[in-house]
């Protein structure tokens, strides 16, 4: 458990300098089905332990597996979505291995035959460019249960310390996907890493086959870092930093490691091909164990699964009935609310993009959404640290809002003080200009009275006005806005003013 | 009174029916029977006698109501201790398993249950179903009820001699390599190994996944029928289950107690007889041949050149898929916990410890193989190979089943050894599994009936087999070989078995 | 064919979490290499052009529905563990945990 800081690193920008990083990622995502992989167990998060449990998923003796059709259905439809060839036939195979929390001491996965592969994605980084990630495979395997060690309190050396498990989770479905070696990213590897995970996270939500939370683990990334020289020579020897959990840590850890490689190259030392894992807390990677069995799992074909052999007919049928991904949308969108690609990247970047959906379809322009959300909305979120959508407001009290902007009877620098009291809580806009007293003054009484006393007030100016100088025709307009503390339309205020002036 | 043990399932089954006898009567019997010869057998590792009452009572009492019972309610019955069993002990003969009640029964125990068989106990056998003697169980052997100085064969031991001491009419087996057929065969009774998937899985402790297969130990080959057809039929918690109904196996049974065989072809293994073979052994499987022909049968003989490798390509498949079936046993979360004697007490090394002191010898020497076997750079030679030779034994079947509508061998090539004969030799041992091997590399049925007795006055069993799903006509032909061997025994073959001590007749 | 030395049966017998005393070993490593010698055989026919066969019947697509069973009772269960605390399996510690 040594999380030391005193290693040598290179300075990043020096790392990729001199040395062309190769990156490759693992993806496991867990399946949102109700049932486990292998068994009818029900699987969902946060449940007692020990509860969500069957013979099958606790590996009883004389228990056996039975696949699930919507895990298979959901892994189909990630294959698909990543552009992946489906088996023909594919099955499962046994991984041995010796684990308190593998209650059968192998885990059921697709090895040799996963049910997709080959296959790409294309990731949108911040500037809005493209990269193309290369799959090499997504299969399907069933997940581990929970240790939870406890230290040793008395202090004892024997006995003292133990693991309690929690079998719920184990066989809950999971679909890893592996990447290809990314090659071509240079010193972007560790943004490339973060979006290709975030596209994978937008992804699965959009296809439905995951609730994709990253901070449940329902989706968690394993990323293989190695160096060379060159683009033109052969991959370096890489690591695996396993269960690394959040986009920021994905980036972290290929940035780490990178620092981290370059400083033995540098040195003349060579990387050990091992499994290293990711702190959060300090930010850096540290060395596994080595395990001399590690590596002899001994896999052989399940005996007691058969074979699955999708039918071609259901793979189109669940590839018609593919929602649209989030790339795909993004085109659409931005082509309906006629953003030009600077105006969609930050609005894509801001995470805006359900938001303005949102509140266009509350009867708001796409224009207005936009300057809503990515303004005032987005300088808010900014100041008090949390994300767009935490903000304590809807897209429907935005389009709310907007409508009363449209209808005239608030104006802008109203309709601020209305977005003022949503946010602070005072309930929606409608109620916020009641309660507040903020509708424009649209009866013409009030506001000639307030024109009459301005004019009276500023004599030399009324006269220009009256000769033809419409210049300072503003200054009247301020004064009555004032008087009335800005409850006037502006443009109704002008039209009286050039009435008065003229009759 | 007539002895209540001495009657096959059918025949208790409609005097139960006809409600001459209770079953509570019936279930008491036998567990007086069992009470009387068990210390000289030692067929059960438990004894469910409340239980089994407490269900004849229960069948007893809806049948005077009038319900509607299965034909075979409340005749009880002995389960290999292999199967799980919901609130009984279940330790498929391991130490490592002592103690183990399972929470859960297995489907053929829920089909039993639901028919309302009084369950008598579990029955002994070789540890986890490895062994051909019964010998290798942890909790000491079975003897043979015909010399109790001699093996009842295995895995299945203890439910062929329950079954051959009339301690019950009817036992579960599980047959991975011969541990059904042999047993019955060196005990005088009748086993069937069904078509793979036709009986679920679900609730078998697995040693072979691609191997086992439950079914019937009985006295005779309706029994083995009636039994069939209660536990077989497709099971969605097995993905090997068949769907195939499990029907007409009761129909065949009568159809071929009739004796006639006219249109029959019934092929003769070449390569299942000869060398290794007991005199005595091949000596009445020539008479059995005569009588399939007096019946009208058409004999023919038939060639399987790659059973020669069929021995070697099961010691490779069985240990590696057991290997990894067995790593579940590792005192985390069931049975025995076993702490180093020395140094840290760390999960890993508490499962070693566990390991090496719960497994018996056979056990350890058949999951280190399969690791082995399976282990980096062996898969291709070992596993893999073997593999391969079970599609060209699949191949020799075919070809067969084209010439014979069943295959004919001895069931094992000799009568049954002596106790501790061949404990030392493991590969002697594994030879007694020659013929019932094929069987399950390819997955079709097995039936094994008495047919005499060898020059030493012990059982001697005829094997005979179908293609994959046509375990009907095993019983046809086998039930009319028992009709026609009866006939010239003038009874069945076990009324000359010897008198257990405290036995009535 | 290679033969099994003791050394091997060693190590493959830490893979299987198997612990063996010196005589074991001995007995084991002697009957192992006779049985494996055995049964190497198997590649004599087992040619290229012969497709493997891991299932005795060519079964495919055996699927279940996405639909909850009812849970094992977890008191029943543990009461069966060698060591439950706090609703959960207790085990002696693993090395290389965090």
């Amino acid at each position: 458990m040594s999380t030391t800081t005193d290693v040598d690193l290179v300075d990043y920008d020096d790392a990729v300098a001199r040395f062309d990083p190769v990156i490759g990622i693992e993806v496991h995502v867990e399946l949102g089905t109700r049932t486990k992989m292998f068994d009818g167990a029900e699987q969902s998060f946060g449940e007692e332990p020990n509860t969500q449990i069957t013979p099958t998923s606790l590996g009883l003796p004389g228990a056996l597996p039975v696949v699930n059709g919507t895990a298979v259905e959901y892994a189909i439809r990630i294959g698909l979505a990543l552009n992946c060839s489906i088996a023909q036939s594919c099955r499962f195979a046994r991984k041995n291995y010796f684990y308190p929390d593998v209650p059968k001491n192998f885990q059921t996965s697709q090895y040799d035959e996963p049910i997709a592969s080959e296959g790409f994605v294309d990731v949108e980084l911040e500037d809005g460019t493209t990269f193309r990630v290369e799959i090499e495979r997504a299969h399907m395997e069933e997940d581990a249960g929970k240790n939870t060690h406890v230290g040793g309190a008395t202090g004892r050396i024997h006995g003292a310390e133990y693991s309690l498990v929690d079998y719920n989770r184990a066989g809950v479905p999971l679909v890893e996907i592996v990447t290809k070696p990314i090659t071509g990213a240079g010193e972007r590897a560790p943004e490339v890493a973060r979006a290709y995970v975030q596209t994978l996270r937008d992804m699965f939500r959009a296809l439905g086959v995951s609730e994709a939370r990253m901070e449940r683990g329902n989706v968690r990334a394993d990323v293989n870092v190695s160096l060379r020289p060159t683009p033109a020579d052969a991959l370096g020897t890489r690591t695996e930093t396993k269960n690394v959990n959040s986009f920021r840590s994905v980036e972290r850890a290929v940035r780490y490691e990178i620092s981290r490689q370059a400083a033995i190259l540098d040195a003349g030392g060579t990387i050990v091909q091992e499994t290293r894992h990711w702190h959060e807390d300090t930010g850096i990677t540290t060395a596994g164990r080595v395990k001399s069995d590690a590596e002899d799992y001994r896999y052989f074909p399940e005996p007691d699964l058969v074979p699955i052999v999708p039918d071609r007919a259901w793979i189109e049928e669940i590839r018609a009935a593919l929602p649209e991904l989030p790339a795909a949308r993004r085109r659409r969108l931005q082509g309906e609310w006629g953003y030009a690609d600077a105006e969609m990247r930050d609005v894509v970047n801001a995470g805006a993009i359900e938001l303005i959906e949102a509140t266009v379809a509350a009867g708001a322009s796409p224009a207005a959404a936009r300057k809503w959300w990515m303004g005032e909305l987005a300088r808010t979120a900014k100041q008090q640290e949390v994300e767009l959508a935490d903000l304590p407001i809807t897209p429907a009290q935005i389009g709310a809002l907007q409508q009363l902007v449209d209808a005239g009877r608030i104006n802008d620098k109203l309709a601020r003080q209305v977005l003022e009291g949503v946010l602070a809580g005072e309930g929606d806009p409608e109620q916020v200009v009641v309660a507040r007293g903020l509708e424009v003054v649209s009866d013409d009484g009030p506001l000639l009275e307030a024109i009459d006393a301005a004019l009276a007030a500023q004599p030399d100016i009324a006269e220009k006005i009256r000769g033809g100088n419409l210049g300072p025709v503003g200054a009247i307009i301020g004064a009555v806005m004032k008087a009335t503390r800005g409850q006037a339309d502006a443009g109704r205020v002008r039209e009286l003013v050039l009435e008065r002036v003229s009759a | 009174m007539t002895d209540l043990t001495r009657m096959t399932a059918a025949e208790l089954a409609d005097r139960l029916t006809a409600r001459d006898v209770t079953s509570v009567e019936a279930t008491q019997a036998h567990l007086d029977r069992i009470a009387v010869v068990e210390p000289a057998v030692h067929a059960y590792l438990h004894v469910a006698a409340d239980e089994a009452l407490a269900t004849a009572a229960d069948v007893d009492a809806r049948r005077a109501a009038g319900e509607d019972l299965h034909a075979l309610a409340g005749v009880p019955i002995a389960v290999k201790d292999v199967v799980v069993t919901r609130g009984l002990p279940t330790t498929a003969g391991s130490r490592i398993l002592e103690g183990w009640v399972p929470p859960y029964d297995a489907t053929l125990v829920e089909r039993i249950k639901a028919a309302g068989l009084p369950i008598l106990g579990k029955t002994n056998m070789d540890e986890f179903a490895m062994g051909s003697s019964t010998e290798h169980s942890g909790y000491g052997n079975t003897h043979n009820p015909w010399d109790l100085e001699r093996i009842p064969g295995g895995s299945g031991g203890g439910s062929a001699a329950a079954v051959a001491a009339y301690e019950a009419p009817l036992a579960i087996g599980t047959d991975t390599g011969g541990s059904i057929r042999q047993p019955a065969a060196v005990t005088g009774t009748v086993g069937v190994k069904p078509t793979y998937g036709s009986v679920s899985r679900y609730g078998l402790i697995a040693l072979a996944s691609s191997l086992d297969q439950a079914g019937p130990c009985t006295r005779t080959v309706l029994d083995s029928a009636l039994l069939h057809e209660l536990i077989g039929g497709h099971d969605p918690r097995d993905s090997t289950s068949l769907t195939d109904p499990a029907t007409g196996y009761v129909a065949a049974a009568r159809e071929g107690a009739s004796g006639d065989l006219t249109g029959v072809k019934v092929g003769v293994i070449r390569e299942l007889q000869g060398e290794g073979y007991q005199p005595g052994v091949l000596a009445r499987f020539e008479e059995s041949l005569t009588a399939l022909r007096g019946a009208g049968a058409e004999v023919v003989e038939v060639s399987c050149p790659s059973f020669a490798y069929a021995l070697a390509a099961y010691y490779l498949i069985l240990p590696a898929e057991a290997s990894s079936n067995l790593a579940k046993f590792d005192g985390m979360r069931f049975g025995l916990r076993v702490e180093p004697s020395e140094g840290p007490v760390t999960a890993e090394r508490v499962m070693a410890a566990t390991r090496g002191q719960g497994f018996g010898d056979e056990v350890k020497r058949r999951v280190i193989l399969g690791t082995y076997a399976l282990s980096a750079g062996y898969y291709d030679a070992y596993y893999g190979s073997a593999q391969k030779v079970r599609t060209l034994i699949q191949r020799d079947f075919d070809a067969a089943f084209g010439a014979a509508d069943v295959l004919v061998s001895p069931t094992a090539p000799t009568t049954a050894f002596k106790l501790g004969e061949k404990l030392d030799d493991p590969l002697a041992m594994y030879l007694n599994d020659v013929a019932t091997i094929p069987a399950n590399l390819a997955g079709i049925p097995g039936m094994s009936l008495p047919n005499g007795l060898s020059d030493d006055g012990l059982p001697v069993g005829f094997q005979i087999l179908a293609p994959a799903r046509a375990d009907a006509r095993l019983y046809r032909v086998g039930a009319a070989l028992e009709a026609l061997l009866e006939t010239s025994w003038e009874g069945p073959l076990l009324g000359r078995a010897p008198e257990l001590a405290g036995g009535a007749a | 064919m290679s033969t099994l030395s003791r050394d091997e049966v060693a190590r493959v017998a830490a893979l299987a979490r198997i612990d063996l005393t010196p005589a074991e070993l001995d007995r084991l490593a002697g009957e192992l290499d006779v049985i494996v010698e055995s049964v190497a055989r198997v590649s004599e026919v087992a040619t290229p052009d012969v497709p493997a066969t891991s299932h005795p019947l060519p079964l495919t697509n055996v699927f279940r529905a996405d639909e909850p069973v009812a849970p094992l009772d977890r008191d029943e269960v543990l009461a069966q563990a060698p060591a439950a605390r706090d609703g959960k399996f207790l085990v002696p510690q693993i090395l290389g945990e965090e």
